[in-house]
């Protein structure tokens, strides 16, 4: 059998070998594969660069020795090199007739160039003659290209050949042409809108491989507009029943899995077509339901089609048997020791819960070992679990969970995202005002440059409009906690500029509202901060405005102003500063200070924050000062509209707009400028009076937008930041909000606060509950942190009546909840454990890891001769095993290297397999001698050979390299090393 | 889209075999293949087979001293994409027979021609052996 293989494969030699891969292409590939660090890679690569520029200009290369070096060429972009030098060849390339030279020019392309390159346009022509050609081979690899050249605007030059290739008798070339056009749809739908029907034709193809690839356009489709593919959800459950019925040929099967990736793609199908759908859910029913009871739940292709069932079932519309069986699908996920087992069962349940609330409470433990697992991913997929689950009576604990492991990452992308998430959460949930202040505070000290904007302009809406219903105590209280807060914060260094702005308002706006800190206090304070970050632009332009506002606060009330030297020097700084914003807004402070009391107190009303401002836009106020000006026998003004014909040199819109579109020189002289009006500072209070300040609007617009966005106290509520803030005022505060499961809440919510009645009923069933499980709790120990974390997390709040209904070891659920309770809490948390664990204990279900023994297992059910080596191994393993695996190997590995070594130096041609042969065989023997030593070890998904120099692998790297020609010095050993080993 | 893209890469990051189904720059493309093999490296194999990564989820296994990493989008079966590597390895396999690392790279194109047929625009398409190497047989047949 031995032979037969090595005969086989110089079979297969024949024709690899025919490449003449040169001596230059295998020393390149070597020194790629023995280089020890990037660098020294670069180096290699640059050399390369080098000699391929010189050598690809050469005249009259042969074919082979082109393609070779556009495959070099692939090396040189793939290892990070720009290799645009060569695209051309490759262009020339997929002239050639030549099939393979062809494919590997289109392939190189593909790789090299991005669908709107300009060297596109020369391969069309190319393209759509090969797509004619009678080669199918040749059509395939045009097609290939087609995919991922064409552009939007090349579709229609090859737009007709591609359907009239969807009839082509070869089903590999119906195949792409299918993935054509669905490349077209992606690129642009409308070109090829009215082909779609031809995707509905291609999915009845008698080529089960035709149909399978129609599936991928047909599921972009129907994610797109369901309602139009209704009437073939009776097809697709016909052809996943078939499927699932093992009626496609032998060799789609996976692992013995029928087309499993056909199937996967089918319930993805189903599962947008029966969401919110129950006529058509209907359909499904019973073959989902088979493919779950038939699931294989020992192989991870089987427990990815039982995952995808978990996906559709939650999807579709809810069926009580198939809830039922996904959830126990689930349970096996959840209660696997496979961490990807795992991390599909956290997702799977996220999906669950939001039909069935109740699933998750059996799972509790398994949750939160999943949290607090080492590994990230498995975290993060917990979270987003949890996200789904908060409510009011546990958003506490999530919250502070997320934000103490957002503050535990460095990953910026992730702590965006689950800053943003607690955000979220706090906003909707947050059971107290203060609560609220405390966890923005945590999210803005440690991502506040990370979250967006919005969120802080949204803190200091809220801030500052309260939550209308308690009205203005709840309001205070909630404003006073922020500013005690905010004063305790600020001695904290380097915080985010975010965080600041929302500080400086918040304390220019409320930081003496209480009476209980003094105006020079908070003024000190901000300019402090002031000074602390001082080239921070904004956070200045913030602590003036809130200096502004408490100066007109302290004047609008009778008091002296008394200016710190700090703020003194503070203001004289910006007086003069280079930012033309932060100037005027040290001069609106001084022009405001001058003013009395009764002004200051219009200008800068006291908490008016939110206030509605109504903006003039007829300006009628000035009616009078008009009627005055005609009466004196000023002109009228005439409309801009009705001006036509008039060219106003002085007119600065109608300036600005001819230089737009002229952009070219202006010859005439520039304006000259206008001194700064002093009404400038009226800007400030009354956004209307901008209207009024006869300045041209180009120049100050900019900044009074400035000032709207930092915050003044008469614009903060505007347009700008409405942005996110329509449904906060409802979400927040009260838990009006936790829809479905906001029944269950308030019945379990006692429990938690330990408010409860005991009758005697309850407590008699309680104690034998309890005995129960304290009986249980003896065999299994759980920390009680967890139990704790579990209480808090599923809380009583879970414990509803469906529940007491499904577990039948609790009598009455409901009844004994509110006791158990009132027990210490280390009874409460048992009980829910033990809830959790006995089911836990019952004999572990056999889900290996499946990573490992898929690769152990799986290559034998495919190559039959393994099964005949790993017949062989046994004999040669007692050898080995005596011998510590050194003192035999050798003798019987020389002896089969040399023979293939002997026999190709005449031809020096490069022979790998050969060789590779032997190690193969050896590299199973070396594994099975360390397997019948060390017992479990097979679970290493490693080849132990890989590890520490050993014969074989000395062996090996000198029958290849002999092979190549090269000196037998490889530095890696591991590009010897089967991957399937 | 799916598959965003299909990545080789060994133990010392050094790239294998790399194919985007997105059009990434050259700078992207490396700064994105340093970072996820940094990432996936630093696992154990206690841990799951996934990583998030941007706006990627990452399914990786590990062969020898070769990673295999898939990126895909959020709504992808990561179960899937691991048994999608698994068969890729499998089919170079039959091949190549006891395939290696550097069968890989003596035959780059080769096992592009094997990825070009079982992956189309992103969407897994071909998933019959057979179907996935007679192109590739019958191209060293012709020439």
């Amino acid at each position: 059998m031995e032979q037969l293989k090595t005969i086989g494969r110089e079979l297969a030699m024949g024709s690899q070998g025919g490449f003449g891969q040169s001596k230059e292409f295998l020393e390149l590939v070597k020194s790629i594969g023995e280089a020890r660090s990037k660098a020294e890679e670069d180096r290699i690569v640059v050399r390369e660069i080098e000699t391929l520029k010189r050598r690809i200009v050469e005249p009259d290369i042969p074919k082979r020795k082109m393609k070779e070096y556009i495959i070099r060429l692939l090396y040189v972009e793939m290892l990070g090199h720009d290799a645009s030098f060569g695209y051309i060849h490759a262009v020339k390339m997929t002239h050639d007739d030549n099939l393979l030279s062809k494919r590997t020019g289109y392939l190189a392309l593909t790789l090299f160039l991005n669908d709107d390159h300009d060297l596109i346009i020369l391969i069309v022509n190319t393209i759509q003659k090969d797509l004619k050609s009678d080669n199918y081979l040749v059509v395939c690899a045009a097609l290939n290209a087609v995919c991922r050249l064409i552009n939007e605007e090349t579709i229609p030059a090859v737009l007709p050949s591609v359907v009239d290739l969807l009839a082509h008798p070869k089903d590999a070339v119906r195949k792409k042409a299918v993935m054509a056009l669905h490349r077209f749809h992606l690129k642009s739908s409308s070109s090829v809108s009215h082909l779609v029907s031809n995707f509905r034709k291609k999915l009845c193809d008698n080529d089960p491989g035709v149909m399978g690839a129609t599936l991928c356009p047909l599921f972009d489709l129907i994610a797109l507009d369901p309602s139009s593919y209704k009437d073939l959800v009776v097809s697709f459950v016909s052809i996943l029943k078939q499927v699932a019925e093992h009626r496609l040929p032998k060799s789609y099967d996976y692992h013995q899995m029928p087309a499993p990736f056909i199937q996967i793609k089918l319930l993805k199908i189903l599962a947008v077509l029966g969401s919110g759908d129950k006529q058509a859910s209907e359909h499904m029913y019973t073959v989902i339901g088979e493919i779950i009871r038939k699931g294989d739940s020992s192989s991870n292709i089987g427990n990815a089609i039982l995952y995808e069932c978990i996906c559709c079932v939650s999807s579709i519309y809810p069926n009580h048997k198939l809830l039922e069986a996904a959830a126990d699908v689930n349970a096996k996920f959840l209660k696997s020791d496979s961490h990807n087992l795992k991390y599909m069962g956290i997702d799977a349940l996220g999906r669950l819960i939001k039909i069935t609330p109740h699933v998750a409470e059996q799972h509790q433990l398994a949750v939160i070992d999943c949290l607090e697992d080492p590994d990230d991913t498995l975290k993060r997929k917990t979270f987003e679990l949890l996200y789904k689950m908060t409510k009011s009576s546990n958003v506490e604990v999530i919250v502070d969970r997320m934000i103490d492991y957002m503050i535990s990452i460095s990953d910026d992308h992730y702590k965006t995202y689950i800053a943003s998430r607690c955000v979220e959460l706090a906003e909707q949930f947050a059971p107290s005002n203060h609560w609220f202040i405390q966890t923005m505070n945590k999210v803005f000290e440690h991502a506040g440059d990370l979250v967006n904007i919005k969120v802080a302009h949204n803190l200091m809406r809220l801030i500052g409009e309260g939550f209308g219903e308690d009205a203005a105590t709840a309001d205070n209280q909630l404003r006073s906690s922020a500013v005690e807060s905010y004063l305790r914060i600020i001695g904290e260094p380097k915080l985010p500029s975010m965080f600041l702005q929302v500080i400086c308002w918040v304390l220019g706006e409320y930081g003496t509202a209480d009476g209980k800190y003094s105006a020079s206090y908070i003024t000190g304070k901000l300019c402090d901060i002031a000074e602390a970050y001082s080239n921070d632009e904004t956070v200045k332009a913030y602590a003036i405005s809130a200096l502004t506002k408490m100066y007109a606060f302290e004047i609008a009330a009778g008091r002296k102003v008394d200016m710190l030297p700090e703020c003194q020097s503070f203001v004289e700084e910006l007086l003069a500063s280079h930012s033309t914003d932060l100037q005027q807004r040290a001069y609106e402070l001084q022009a405001l200070i001058g003013l009395d009391a009764r002004a200051v107190e219009t200008i800068m009303p006291q908490d008016a924050s939110c206030e509605d401002i109504e903006v003039d836009t007829d300006l009628a106020f000035l009616n009078g000062y008009v009627q005055q000006s005609l009466e004196r026998g000023a002109l009228p003004y005439i409309p801009e509209d009705e001006r036509t014909g008039m060219v106003n040199v002085s007119n600065f819109r109608s300036q600005d707009q001819h230089e737009s579109a002229q952009h070219g020189l202006r010859f005439e002289a520039y304006e000259v400028p206008k001194p700064p009006m002093p009404s400038k500072v009226a800007t400030v209070s009354l956004s209307s009076s901008t209207d009024l300040v006869p300045v041209p609007e180009t120049l100050y617009s900019r900044e009074t937008h400035q000032i709207s966005s930092a915050g003044l106290s008469s614009e903060t509520g505007s347009s700008e930041l409405k942005l996110k803030l329509d449904g906060v005022q409802k979400k927040w505060g009260r838990p009006t909000y936790s829809s479905p499961t906001s029944s269950s809440n308030s019945t379990s919510q006692n429990p938690v606060n330990g408010a409860t009645q005991t009758t005697d009923v309850a407590t008699a069933v309680n104690s034998k509950v309890r005995d129960n499980y304290d009986t249980r709790k003896q065999r299994i120990e759980i920390s009680p942190e967890k139990q704790k974390l579990a209480a808090s997390l599923f809380g009583g709040s879970t414990k509803t009546e469906k529940r007491s209904s499904t577990s039948s070891k609790v009598p009455k659920a409901s009844a004994s909840v509110p006791d158990r309770s009132q027990e210490s809490k280390a009874a409460v948390a048992p009980s829910e454990v033990a809830q959790g664990k006995t089911i836990q204990s019952s004999p572990p279900p056999d889900l290996l890891d499946l990573d490992e023994s898929t690769i152990t297992v799986a290559p034998p059910s495919v190559d039959p001769f393994k099964q005949l080596e790993g017949l062989l191994d046994p004999s040669i393993n007692s050898t080995t095993n005596h011998s510590s695996g050194v003192t035999n190997a050798p003798d019987i590995m020389t002896h089969y290297a040399a023979t293939p070594a002997s026999r190709e130096s005449g031809s020096g041609g490069y022979s790998i397999p050969v060789t590779g042969d032997n190690v193969n065989l050896l590299s199973e023997l070396s594994n099975a001698a360390v397997r019948g030593t060390t017992g479990e070890t097979t679970t290493t998904p490693l080849p132990q050979s890989v590890k520490g120099p050993n014969a074989k692998d000395s062996l090996q790297r000198d029958a290849k390299v002999r092979q190549m020609g090269v000196t037998p010095t490889s530095q890696n050993p591991n590009l010897f090393s089967d991957l399937l080993g | 889209m799916g598959i965003r893209f299909v990545l080789m890469v060994n133990k010392q990051g050094q790239t294998r075999l790399a194919q985007y189904y997105e059009y990434l720059t050259l700078e992207e493309r490396r700064a994105l293949e340093g970072e996820i093999v940094r990432k996936c490296l630093a696992r154990n194999e206690h841990k799951c087979s996934f990583v998030e990564h941007r706006n990627y989820k990452i399914v990786y296994r590990r062969y020898a001293s070769l990673f295999f990493l898939v990126g895909v989008d959020d709504g992808e079966n990561e179960l899937a994409i691991l048994e999608f590597i698994h068969l890729l390895v499998e089919t170079m396999d039959r091949h190549f027979g006891n395939v290696c690392e550097l069968d890989i790279m003596f035959h780059l194109e080769k096992v592009h021609f094997m990825l070009e047929e079982m992956v189309v625009n992103g969407c897994i398409v071909e998933t019959s052996k057979a179907n996935i190497l007679t192109p590739v047989q019958l191209l060293d047949k012709t020439s």
